[in-house]
């Protein structure tokens, strides 16, 4: 792609709200889906932001998601240091992503995740003890969002809860697009030195939970090496924490700007399940990804994407297609939402969705019978998004009134 | 209805459990098993959900 990209906009763009996507979004998925965007090392890549265009080019076998490609996309240097070290099966196309997906499918399977719900039931209820024994306004972000994802995932991988700060801390330093590439790799490497050390004490000392049993199933057999498995452990570690702390933070905000809703809700936790896969559409996290490359010629939405090329699937953008959701702008717990692609799309899709919800129906239905006058200690005006590669709340400010 | 499911594409997590949950479930490790491939028509739309949410197109629902 020679032509100049000076006069193309800018990629990553700014939302004008918390709540709503970059206004280019809508643009882009007006001509066609998809559009150029120049990056902030100078190169250009299409942004993709119509429904049926995400879905397709999510799930076309001449899309890679190899980040030792040269053309692909990254949307800052820390970014881009950062995918680029370390491979893990996110960033493996078929077959080889296969073979190592499959390790880890039965672990996150429906049942076995449903048979978590008490476990999560019993953090969030302590978390939310704590925080009704504590003097409002309370920040949610630090005091639930930030803990629910932590403290579940270290009784599912089997690590102590005291071991959260650390990973929560790398776990920031890696997400935070103004990182410097060096500091990036640095937080990486520690990283995987805490995965391998976790992996080599359940070695010595088995117990109930999936890091021993993934060293049972697999740990010298011939599927999988110790090198793969400690960057997936690392993965298992990371790729719940944040995702999952932001929407709760998200979730809870959007329900309360928006009270008649909140309001059914709270008198019908039937509604909870549609209502999550509604906030995770509304809020879409993941607002500036997945990202991939073109490895041949692809024709769509009356453009050509050459081999090379590197492609942005906004699932932001998607989600708010109004071709796949009527009147997508608007947040409506009713709707049918299920088609959503918060959770992307194609042999990538989101191997840990079945904890995400079970995580996000628990919070959201816990939070609001127990604190059922919950409400923003905060102008909604000023609540703020961070330079963050997910949709990250810098504060969420509550207040409720103390019963004494 | 004649459902398939071609099993090589599986990639796990599910969405035709969630969708269909009388029609598909997960094996020992977590990949689709199809538990009626001619479910009651009243079962169609729910079926025809699960294809569309799979992320793999590993289902194939033919009328
Ligand atoms: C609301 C919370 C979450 C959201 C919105 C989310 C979203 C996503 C998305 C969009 C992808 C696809 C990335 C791509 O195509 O490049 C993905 C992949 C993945 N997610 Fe999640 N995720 C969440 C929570 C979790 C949890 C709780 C876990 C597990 C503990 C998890 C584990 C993974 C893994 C292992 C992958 C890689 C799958 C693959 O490449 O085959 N995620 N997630
Ligand atoms: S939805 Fe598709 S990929 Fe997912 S478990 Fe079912 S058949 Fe497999």
């Amino acid at each position: 792609m020679t032509q100049t990209s000076e006069a193309l906009p800018a990629f990553p763009m700014t939302r004008p709200t918390p709540f709503d996507p970059p206004e280019g979004y809508a643009a882009v998925r007006d001509a066609g889906g998809l559009a150029r965007v120049r990056l902030w090392d100078g190169r250009t890549a299409w942004l993709v932001t119509g429904y049926d265009e995400v879905r397709s080019l999510l799930s076309d076998p001449r899309i890679s998601a190899d980040r030792g490609h040269p053309g692909f996309p990254f949307p800052t240097a820390g970014r881009e240091a950062l995918e680029r070290s370390g491979r893990t099966f996110v960033t493996m196309d078929p077959p080889e992503h296969g073979r190592l997906r499959r390790v880890f499918t039965k672990y996150f399977a429906i049942k076995r995740i449903e048979a978590l719900r008490p476990m999560v039931q019993r953090i969030v209820d302590e978390l939310v003890d704590d925080i009704m024994a504590t003097p409002p306004p309370v920040d949610l972000v630090p005091a639930l969002a930030l803990e629910v994802p932590a403290r579940t995932i270290c009784r599912v991988l089997g690590m102590p809860f005291e071991d959260r700060h650390r990973f929560q801390a790398l776990d920031h330093r890696r997400n935070t697009l103004t990182t410097s590439p060096e500091d990036v790799l640095r937080a990486t490497e520690e990283m995987l030195a805490y995965a391998d050390a976790l992996i080599t004490r359940k070695q010595r000392e088995p117990a109930d939970d999936l890091v021993s049993e993934l060293v049972a199933d697999q740990l010298g057999g011939d599927t999988v090496s110790r090198e793969e498995l400690v960057a997936a452990v690392r993965l298992l570690i990371t790729a719940g924490h944040e995702t999952t702390a932001n929407m709760i933070a998200m979730s809870i905000a959007t329900l309360l700007r928006h009270p008649e809703q909140l309001r059914e809700l709270r008198a019908d936790p039937s509604l909870v399940p549609n209502a999550v896969e509604e906030l995770l559409r509304y809020i879409s996290i993941f607002h500036i990804s997945p990202t991939r490359v073109a490895t041949e010629r692809i024709e769509i939405g009356g453009h050509v994407i050459e081999a090379g090329d590197g492609v942005i699937t906004a699932v932001a953008g998607a989600n708010r297609d109004d071709a796949a959701f009527a009147d997508a702008a608007r947040f409506d717990l009713h709707r049918e939402a299920r088609h959503h692609v918060a959770f992307g799309y194609g042999v990538h899709q989101c191997l840990g969705q079945p904890l995400a919800r079970v995580e996000l129906q628990t919070v959201i239905e816990t939070i609001f019978r127990r604190i059922p006058s919950l409400r923003l200690a905060t102008d909604p005006e000023s609540l703020s998004v961070k330079e963050y590669a997910f949709l990250s709340l810098t504060a969420l400010p509550v207040t409720w009134e103390e019963q004494s | 209805m004649k459902i398939t499911v071609e099993i090589d594409r599986c990639v796990g997590g599910g969405q035709c459990v969630m969708a269909a949950p009388d029609v598909f479930d997960q094996d020992d490790d977590g990949l689709a098993v199809l538990l009626d491939p001619d479910p009651p028509a009243g079962l169609a739309d729910d079926v025809q959900l699960a294809a569309r949410l799979c992320p793999a197109r590993a289902i194939v629902v033919e009328a």
